[in-house]
């Protein structure tokens, strides 16, 4: 099939950029978009002008490096899968497909389809972790029991990609769906709940430091998120901060 | 404790709080309202009692005053916060993809409100205030009947302040729509019972507004 | 030099925890004066930077991505194995570590497996103490599921992304260590160079990734955990950016290379769907538990599925070919990875493929859906006579088992695996061999380590599922956290490391030089496609069965590929901002040179072991006729091999294998 893009076209993060259109012919419906943009490179360094800069590395849709606002959504219009997971029979031959980098202020542009999504990497060191040193000098596996509802909500959690796709869809450009995912993976557990108190606050200050926006319950980042993380996490969150704040 | 108001979910937490409370005054006022299309003299019992008991007058008057000023302000200053937070707006965004019109424009149907509540004030509550405060008459009595009857009849003769009622009422369910499940999630509740929620919000949402119309259509039309 | 591998004396299994009684230690107040480099955030990396910070060390930690948390480790999908015995079903670590060394076709270094087999069951304590979900029973104890064939229950998981889950428990202490400033974290930093000052490694050079500036960074030490090589086939299971320049630029400076030749192909991954194709989706081992593999009996059949005349679901079961039924009835579907993968290719090879390309077999889960189906029934007390009802509660049984698999290969094929048989073909998908490393995890260069698949040490010629997890975080948390306090107790005296030295600015010229080069060559063809070209010469002749002629001809067309990608590669833009291309450039101009060594590695080892296949080294006759024959008088060593420039120049040098605790037998799966 043949198509139209229209991508935005960033030099660096100072520089303004905007909407370039290009063509790309032949595509094959098995392609996934990310090779469809490999396509778009290869014709673009033969006749000497700049590839478009996008991130991805596993394109298997796990690693969460991938991005990209694909006509007006967060990974496309497919639902459940990232980017790199996106195939082109989801498209027409003929369409034009606008292609804009993840928006927000805490994800500055860094070149193109390039966004620096530091700031989720920042929110985790506030408080995204277990306070056990690494020796191996811990309890056996299994001395703690986990409850098995609690351990898959838990894992249910953490399945979370770190892609930023809630921050890109969120009409406030709010990250609460991730922190609240992280924060909810701890709660969860046995682990988690010595240092449960400063996590949340910790995590909830950094994240307002970052810029994101505030949550407004649209459910937006429910539906784009790829690996379905529920808004459950957010309401748990919600709570545990609460309590946390009545607390500290 | 300090400061919760200067964080997010804390915000987010007032927020969905001071929704609480208006959301139940409005059953309140309803349930009032409902009166006057049974029996004129409930109603004016009703009216009298609200307009002149002490805790109503001067501890959940201010109380209400203050939820309602706190909910506008602070939706204000949400939106423009969140408006921040993408500075650089999308050259195409198909938000209807995933998200329903009443949630991402909530700050629309909440100024359509905010403008029917002006209207409503100098409508009612100004000239209430005006009669039992500055004129000092306490007895809420016309020409020795109760008036509060006669004044809500006498209000919705005109059809274009009918009009602008049915409107406003339209922009409130959709501004439930949302609000109602909205301010639950906020509050940290989304749990086994979450989907019963949903069903008791839509009838909330759809029903409470609808009852104001009629209220208004139905003294529009007995008059 | 001579290699030793430095392995400790005595017992084996005292040998690790009599090695630790005796090393020398560095006080707190000293490791607060000495810095680690790590490159790379992998199950590896990430570990042993946290495990060092966390001791005391200055870490600086490197990563190519824009987070730690995105190394390539998060794609595991299966598993983690650990000698727990938590099943009661006769698991200890003699065992887990017989099953590596066997699984591995006896080229692994013993020693270094047994240390493996004896932390293994700690890691699962350390994960699950750092909030790792893994699977849980009903009574809230931890599950096992069986994989890659062995005779007990030794895995741990979490559904099917057990990488991701302990690679964010590695991230997460991370993250701790970032919080406490104890790491410092370089984010989209490419290594393009290890810097030895008098001998020892004691820095990398790096590049920006975003603005394109080199850096100089000095340490006491420098670690590798880079992952594997597997791209050097273009194609494969490995994310887009895995690359080979870190360890090829330690081997440029001294550390020697081993085993390159020991490539994993994975049986189960979703066939090629044309050139377009980026890279390769591996579907998790486990399905061959449920599935069956199988291609048409008769050609006739074939074309006509090809041609779309013949749906697979209607071709009669007479009427198919189950080979791996076949050839190995005792292990049937359920035979090592490297047996599976050269069936399926000698199957396509014999035009037996069936799909467009040729390179498709079948995987196919009806006879499973039925048997689930009726074991539902039964228990239900339904007719299990009612096919209908049998295909429903079958398939339900395979959703709750594969469903995020399922809807993946649906999601990447556009074909529902429920209803008509999954197409699957073997693709590159782990590196066994690596830079070599001694006992205590240290290269040929004092000072400079490598950690996890970069390395060759615990796997030996083939990989057993759900054991790359294991060893990355083995090597992270508890192995490499010793060692190193035994090299660095000689540098507690020395202070901070200058960046300022000839050696830093040299290094860092030569940088330089090479990017200044891409960016100003006016060459024609884009780095892709010399990395295509190099892939296919790899796939065809070095992949996943190998002769002479075939290996010689690889050598010398490699070689001419790198001539011609000198000369012809064009790079655009600048080298002072963001470009992909250029750093593309850099890692195929190393992948050109190891696909060199790695022929030449393959030339060399006249036997078929583990992954490597030699077509003149096979069973002549018997029961194995044909089958994969082990030469052990002559290659019981591990191949170690110095640069001297060109590849072709390349020094052998042999760490002969002493098997002290397993006997050596020839492996069956008939």
């Amino acid at each position: 099939m043949n198509l139209t893009l229209k991508i935005w076209r960033q030099k660096n993060a100072s520089d303004k950029g905007k909407m370039v259109d290009y063509k790309v012919n032949d595509i094959s419906p098995d392609m996934s978009f990310l090779e469809m943009l490999d396509v778009l490179n290869e014709q673009l360094i033969n006749t000497g002008d700049q590839p478009v800069a996008f991130d991805h590395d596993c394109r298997e849709g796990i690693c969460g490096m991938c991005s990209l606002y694909i006509n007006g959504e967060a990974h496309g219009p497919d639902r459940g899968v990232t980017t790199c997971q996106l195939h082109m029979r989801m498209f027409k031959d003929g369409d034009t497909i606008f292609i804009e980098p993840f928006r927000a202020k805490a994800f500055p542009v860094v070149k193109d389809l390039i966004v620096d999504r530091s700031a989720f990497d920042r929110v985790q060191h506030a408080g995204g972790f277990i306070s056990v040193n690494t020796s191996g000098n811990t309890i056996d596996a299994n001395a703690t029991p986990v409850n098995k509802a609690d351990a898959d909500k838990a894992f249910e959690a953490a399945t979370c990609i770190g892609c930023g796709a809630c921050v890109a869809t969120c009409k406030n450009s709010s990250a609460m769906l991730f922190v609240g995912a992280k924060v909810s993976q701890f709660a969860l557990l046995p682990q988690g709940q010595v240092e449960a108190t400063d996590r949340v606050l910790n995590m909830v200050k950094q994240m307002d430091e970052e810029g994101f926006g505030n949550c407004t319950n649209t459910g937006a980042c429910e539906v784009e998120c790829p690996k379905g993380i529920s808004l459950e996490n957010i309401a748990r969150m919600n709570t545990e901060f609460l309590k946390a704040s009545l607390k500290g | 404790m300090s400061g919760i108001l200067n964080s997010s979910i804390g915000r987010k937490f007032a927020m969905a709080l001071s929704a609480l409370f208006l959301m139940f005054f409005l059953l309140q006022h309803f349930a009032i309202n409902i009166l006057s299309v049974f029996s004129a003299d409930a109603f004016n019992e009703a009216s009298h009692f609200m307009g002149t008991f002490w805790a109503v007058q001067y501890l959940l008057q201010p109380v209400l005053i203050f939820g309602v000023v706190f909910h506008f302000v602070m939706g204000f200053v949400l939106e423009i916060k969140n408006k921040k937070a993408r500075q650089v707006s999308y050259a195409k965004n198909n938000g209807a993809a995933n998200s329903t019109w009443m949630s991402r424009n909530m700050i629309y149907s909440g100024a359509a409100i905010l403008a029917f509540v002006v209207l409503h004030f100098i409508d009612f509550w100004i000239p209430e205030l005006n009669v039992k405060y500055i004129q000092g008459d306490m007895s809420g009595l016309h020409n020795g009947e109760f008036r509060y009857f006669a004044e809500l009849q006498h209000k919705f003769v005109n059809p274009a302040r009918v009009a602008a009622y049915v409107i406003a009422f339209v922009f409130l369910a959709l501004h439930l729509l949302h609000g109602f499940e909205s301010a639950f999630q906020s509050v940290g509740a989304n749990n086994k019972y979450t989907k019963g929620l949903k069903g008791i919000s839509k009838v909330y949402a759809i029903g409470l507004p609808l009852g104001f119309i009629f209220i208004a259509l139905f003294h529009h039309f007995n008059h | 030099m001579a290699l030793d591998s430095k392995t400790p004396k005595g017992p084996i299994k005292d040998k690790w925890t009599n090695y630790k009684n005796k090393i020398d230690l560095v006080n707190p107040a000293n490791k607060r004066n000495i810095d680690v480099i790590v490159v790379g955030t992998g199950l590896a990396g990430g570990s042993a930077a946290a495990t060092l910070a966390e001791l005391g060390y200055n870490v600086k930690a490197f990563c190519f991505q824009d987070s730690p948390r995105r190394a390539h480790s998060i794609a595991a999908q299966g598993g983690i194995n650990a000698a727990k015995n938590y099943q009661g079903d006769g698991d200890s670590t003699y065992r887990l570590f017989y099953d590596t060394v066997k699984g591995g076709d006896y080229r692994s270094r013993e020693a270094n497996v047994y240390r493996l087999a004896e932390v293994s069951a700690n890691i699962i304590d350390q994960c699950v103490a750092q909030g790792v979900p893994f699977a849980r029973e009903y009574g809230g104890l931890l599950d096992n599921r069986s994989f890659g064939g062995v005779l007990v229950s030794r895995t741990f998981y979490a559904a099917g992304q057990t990488g991701q889950q302990l690679l964010l428990g590695a991230y997460s202490a991370m993250n701790r260590q970032i919080g406490r400033g104890k790491i410092k974290m370089y984010n989209r930093h490419e290594m393009l160079d290890v810097v030895k000052v008098d001998g020892k490694a004691r820095g990398i050079i790096t590049r920006n990734l975003i603005t394109g500036e080199i850096e100089r960074h000095s340490a006491h030490a420098v670690v590798l955990g880079s992952g594997g090589y597997g791209n050097v086939f273009f194609l494969s299971t490995n994310a887009m950016g895995s690359n080979v320049t870190a360890g090829w630029k330690a081997h440029k400076r001294g550390a020697y290379f081993a085993n390159p030749c020991y490539t994993q192909i994975h049986p189960t991954c979703i066939p090629v769907s044309g050139d377009h194709q980026s890279k390769l989706t591996l579907m998790s081992e486990s399905l061959r538990n449920d599935g069956r593999i199988w291609v048409p009996k008769h050609m006739k059949d074939v074309e006509a599925i090809k041609a779309g005349t013949l749906k697979p679901v209607d071709l009669a079961e007479e009427d198919r070919d189950y080979y791996l039924e076949r050839r190995y009835p005792a292990f049937g579907n359920l035979v090592p990875r490297d047996v599976a993968s050269r069936a399926a290719k000698e199957r396509c090879d014999a035009g037996y493929g069936v799909n467009a390309t040729g390179e498709a077999v079948y995987l196919d889960f009806a006879s499973a859906i039925t048997r689930y189906g009726k074991e539902q029934a039964t228990i239900k007390g339904l007719d299990v006579n009612d096919a209908a009802l049998i295909k429903k509660l079958g398939q339900e049984v395979v959703k709750n088992k594969y469903g995020n698999l399922f809807q993946m290969y649906e999601k990447i094929v556009d074909q529902d695996p429920y209803n008509t048989p999954m197409m699957i073909y073997p693709a590159v998908h782990y590196t066994m061999g690596g830079v070599w490393v001694d006992y205590n995890l240290m290269t040929t260069v004092p000072g400079l380590y490598c950690i996890g698949e970069a390395n060759f040490s615990d796997h030996g010629a083939n990989r057993l599922g759900a054991s790359a997890l294991m060893q990355g975080l083995a090597d992270g948390y508890f192995v490499l956290p010793y060692t190193i306090g035994d090299y660095l107790s000689d540098d507690i005296r020395t202070g901070p490391i200058s960046t300022d030295s000839k050696e830093f600015e040299e290094a860092e010229n030569d940088v330089k030089k090479t990017l200044e080069f891409f960016i100003t060559n006016e060459g024609q063809h884009s780095v892709d496609y010399f990395h295509k070209r190099l892939g296919k010469i790899m796939w065809n002749k070095v992949g996943m069965s190998r002769n002479v002629k075939g290996l010689t001809e690889a050598i010398a067309e490699i070689k001419e590929l790198r001539a011609q990608f000198w000369k012809e590669v064009k790079v655009p833009g600048a080298a002072d901002e963001y470009n992909e291309e250029l750093a593309k450039a850099g890692r195929v101009a190393d992948f050109l040179e190891l696909g060199e060594l790695f022929a030449k590695d393959a030339l060399n080892r006249e036997e078929s072991c583990g992954g490597h296949f030699r077509e003149d080294s096979v069973e002549l006759d018997g029961e194995q006729k044909g089958e994969a024959l082990r030469n052990d008088k002559d290659f019981a060593y591990v191949s170690a091999w110095e640069y001297k420039g060109e590849p072709s120049d390349a020094v052998l040098h042999k760490e002969e294998l002493e098997f002290n605790d397993i006997e050596l037998k020839q492996r069956s799966y008939k």
